[in-house]
């Protein structure tokens, strides 16, 4: 079974609105709201979230991202509240970019602590140079088995990156150890940022370079170039 | 406990006040609920042990109170409660601990420090205070909780000059300035009317 997660807000509108979110690119994880009072105000609910936390335990763990101030409390101490308090995490990542790289890893079968760090992660998403720096890295430590690939696509799908592909996308880069970047326009940003990709504003037509650095990076344009090619499975 | 409550009750107002001023003003109602949420359930279920019924009124304060204070005051009394194991009758000794747990467990949970302008600054020194009270000879929990509730009240009046830096005050940087914090006022009011509960009996 898939590692849930559990949205933690002071408000019942934003925790609904990141699940929705999440829903599109992951719809195979359970994602649960804890957001509001429960008389509908603003503030974060203990039992709801427990609730949410128990809902969404399907046997491999849950991870719980908070928006802001007590809600983390709340989140810990329903963690701490568990028979096996060990069986979900607390996650310190930006609520929307961090719910949504940690369902992708989730739908991708990782465990609880991949999809943990997965969000994690996130907080410097969107970042290309950061992940360019960490290419030219991860180049440099492994210099004999080290490739730098690049290339150019076309769209031809109808709702180009849109949340959907840009999951996709960086879905289908995992367990690659390869740094990807994609560009559009003058903006970059890291492949295995969904929110990043779909930020690029990529649509039907549009032409988008590809730029990966690791000993996969061969590997990673062959899978991104292969789902371009069959319009993202639409 | 049920003193307690009342004097969370009485003081609602003051709460909200001191609440408003820095913070967004539901403190005093907060707490409010909280604690007759905790009156309620102890009347509804009477706790066979200290111990029990610290966490009776944990888990009231969690469930009703919301924000931060719920699980903050929370984590005070199931720490407590956990301290407290498996006593009859709580010696000054144990309180002293209780009050101890109940520090490590909201600095933990809120990871305040003093100063920062919060009820850490009323619960750390009467904490220490209670240590000390407790290792004088013959000072039982009544004389215990009076010195916790002393070194509180002491500990919650510096908040008034101090800048907020954990908790919502802390948005408003040197405009908290000038303001008692809420939080370690309602630490105060818990510990006097501990103090006065036990000291009648």
């Amino acid at each position: 079974m898939r590692v849930g997660l559990v949205i933690v807000s002071h408000s019942g509108p934003l925790s609904d609105g990141v699940v929705e979110l999440v829903g599109q690119m992951a719809p195979e994880v359970r994602v649960n709201a804890a957001g509001g009072t429960p008389s509908g105000g603003v503030g974060t609910d203990f039992e709801a979230t427990s609730a949410a936390l128990a809902a969404a335990e399907t046997g491999s763990g849950v991870v719980l991202l908070y928006d802001l101030g007590s809600a983390r409390m709340t989140a810990e101490l329903a963690v701490e509240s568990l028979a096996e308090p060990n069986t979900a995490v607390v996650v310190d990542a930006p609520l929307a970019e961090g719910a949504v790289a940690a369902a992708v890893a989730a739908q991708n079968g990782d465990d609880l602590e991949a999809v943990a760090r997965a969000a994690e992660q996130a907080a410097g998403a969107g970042g290309a140079e950061e992940s360019e720096e960490a290419a030219a890295t991860s180049a440099a430590e492994g210099a004999s088995v080290a490739t730098r690939a690049e290339s150019e696509l076309t769209l031809e799908n109808e709702v180009g990156l849109h949340a959907r592909p840009a999951a996709l996308l960086a879905r289908s880069l995992t367990g690659l150890d390869a740094a990807v970047t994609v560009s559009f326009g003058e903006s970059t940003t890291d492949a295995r940022s969904v929110l990043g990709v779909m930020g690029l504003g990529a649509r039907k037509g549009d032409r988008i370079g590809l730029r990966a650095t690791g000993p996969d990076a061969e590997t990673a344009l062959r899978r991104i170039t292969e789902l371009v090619e069959r319009d993202f499975d639409e | 406990m049920r003193s307690a409550a009342n004097s969370v009750s009485e003081h609602r107002d003051e709460l909200v006040e001191l609440d408003r001023a820095i913070g967004d003003g539901d403190h005093g109602e907060n707490m409010e609920r909280g604690f007759l949420a905790v009156r309620n359930q102890l009347e509804l279920t009477v706790p066979e042990s200290p111990a029990a019924a610290l966490k009776s009124v944990a888990t009231s304060l969690i469930s009703s109170v919301g924000g931060a204070a719920g699980p903050l005051f929370g984590t005070a009394f199931l720490r407590a409660s956990t301290a407290v194991g498996d006593a009859e009758t709580l010696d000054g000794p144990t309180v002293a601990a209780a009050l101890r747990a109940a520090l490590d467990g909201v600095t933990a949970r809120g990871k305040a420090e003093r100063e920062d302008k919060t009820m850490v600054d009323a619960l750390a020194p009467a904490a220490e205070a209670a240590e000390a009270a407790s290792t004088t000879a013959g000072s039982g929990p009544s004389a215990v909780l009076r010195a916790a509730a002393e070194a509180a009240e002491t500990g919650a009046r510096t908040t008034v000059s101090l800048i907020a830096k954990k908790g919502r005050a802390s948005y408003l940087g040197d405009r908290s300035a000038g303001h008692l914090d809420p939080g370690a006022r309602s630490v105060v009011l818990l510990l006097n009317a501990f103090a006065d509960v036990t000291g009648a009996e």
